[in-house]
């Protein structure tokens, strides 16, 4: 089988939306509605939540074949909170500032649904770059909603995408203009909302496709 | 320790803040995955609520004990392995607390079911240690701050409460709601979202409470 065969590109696609692990199999809400009040740090999560992913899914598979089966959860949970720990010093130390904002969410990882569930049914009988690749893609997955929610809260809630000023300044209502920030996209409660009607765009779209 | 006026007074705004304001749920999203998925039915639900705040009150208090003394010590901080220690303790207990309710009450552990090995994996437990971790640093005048092993103990009580009031809420709404017409599409895990906003919504007038 080639490096990239039908099927493998099949691993990695399948997460991105027909078997989306936060819209369809609904692993990992915690920190897809809490992360995502802006932008960046929806981004950071996204990708960080890939890369322990792909790395734990690596790892796991590796061991497949060493770990006894009664002691797996227990050794699958200390490589996913290792490589947290991991993350989490690495983003403390070169972008302290989005780690403040992620605050106790990157330790969330470690109880991440997304994380157990792909390390228990996917790396734990796959070769090595087959759980990578899954890995990759559920970690996509789960990064593409964050960042759909995260663009709608900030563009709407601040006028702001990624801190840049996208809705002029010129038609705010403070300087003589019609428009108003709306304040609710920022609070949690919104969040859900926002996450609702999404779920609700993609299973009306696949319906018909 | 004294238990002077102040310190009754900090430990019982801790109790309502952790209950109402800084709820798991409605202000953090935390332990959303079962809160979704076990609240069809108020009796289940009251079930996983009643097994999520036990298994909370223990592994609160033992891993604030565990920071303070074994990774905080004078010498050394090690506190950057907390969530290596905090993972090993909860899934620890939650297996030790499995173990007693099966030999000590068989009724209880039918009951529980399923919903006991979860609980390593919901994230409101490993959620309200880390956020244990953060308020050891607050400043000692703050509401939230913790600074003590009943803190913690007041702090996983009121939070637990607080995640079993959510979940028994959102189950009774969904008894209910069997009998609307949905649309389809919506049906499901959409409206359940959408619900759990409004509830939401209706919790943020408690973050107006002054303690």
């Amino acid at each position: 089988m080639s490096l990239f065969s039908q099927e493998r590109r099949e691993v990695l696609t399948t997460p991105l939306a027909k078997d989306n692990p936060v819209a369809v199999q609904v692993l990992g809400i915690c920190s897809a509605l809490a992360v995502t009040a802006q932008l960046e740090p929806a981004i950071v999560m996204g990708l960080s939540v890939t890369v322990i992913t792909a790395f734990a899914n690596v790892i796991i598979s590796l061991l497949r074949k060493t770990v006894p089966n009664r002691i797996r959860i227990i050794v699958q949970l200390v490589v996913v909170a290792s490589l947290v720990t991991l993350v989490s010093q690495i983003l403390k130390a070169f972008a302290y500032d989005v780690s403040v904002q992620l605050s106790v969410y990157v330790g969330l990882i470690i109880t991440n649904c997304i994380l157990m569930g792909r390390l228990e049914a996917f790396a734990m009988m796959r070769s090595p770059w087959e759980s990578f690749l899954d890995g990759v893609g559920n970690g996509l997955g789960y990064a593409w909603i964050l960042v759909a929610v995260g663009f709608v809260r900030e563009l709407f809630g601040n006028g702001t995408l990624l801190g840049f000023r996208i809705i002029p300044e010129s038609i705010y209502a403070d300087n003589g203009g019609f428009y108003v920030n709306n304040g609710m996209m920022t609070m949690p409660a919104m969040a859900l909302i926002i996450v609702g009607c999404l779920i609700w765009a993609l299973r009306a779209a696949q319906k018909e496709a | 320790m004294q238990f002077t006026k102040h310190f009754m007074e900090h430990l019982f705004s801790l109790f309502i803040r952790s209950i109402f304001v800084d709820n798991m749920i409605f202000a953090f999203f935390l332990g959303m995955c079962s809160y979704l998925a076990v609240s069809k039915t108020v009796k289940t639900a009251f079930g996983l609520g009643v097994a999520v705040t036990f298994v909370l009150i223990i592994t609160v208090p033992v891993n604030y004990l565990l920071l303070m003394n074994v990774l905080k010590t004078d010498t050394v901080d090690l506190s950057f392995l907390s969530f290596i220690i905090f993972i090993a303790v909860i899934a620890g207990i939650v297996q030790l607390v499995e173990m007693i309710v099966e030999r000590f009450s068989p009724s209880l552990y039918a009951a529980l079911g399923i919903f006991l090995p979860l609980i390593a994996v919901n994230c409101a437990i490993m959620g309200a240690s880390l956020f244990m971790q953060q308020r050891i640093s607050m400043e000692p005048g703050s509401t939230q701050h913790i600074g003590s092993v009943l803190d913690a103990f007041v702090y996983a009580l009121g939070s637990g409460i607080g995640w079993l009031l959510a979940i028994v809420a959102l189950a009774a709404i969904r008894e209910k709601m069997a009998y609307t017409d949905v649309p389809r599409p919506l049906q499901g895990l959409g409206i359940t979202f959408i619900t759990v906003g409004l509830m939401a919504l209706a919790f943020m007038c408690f973050s107006g409470l002054s303690l």
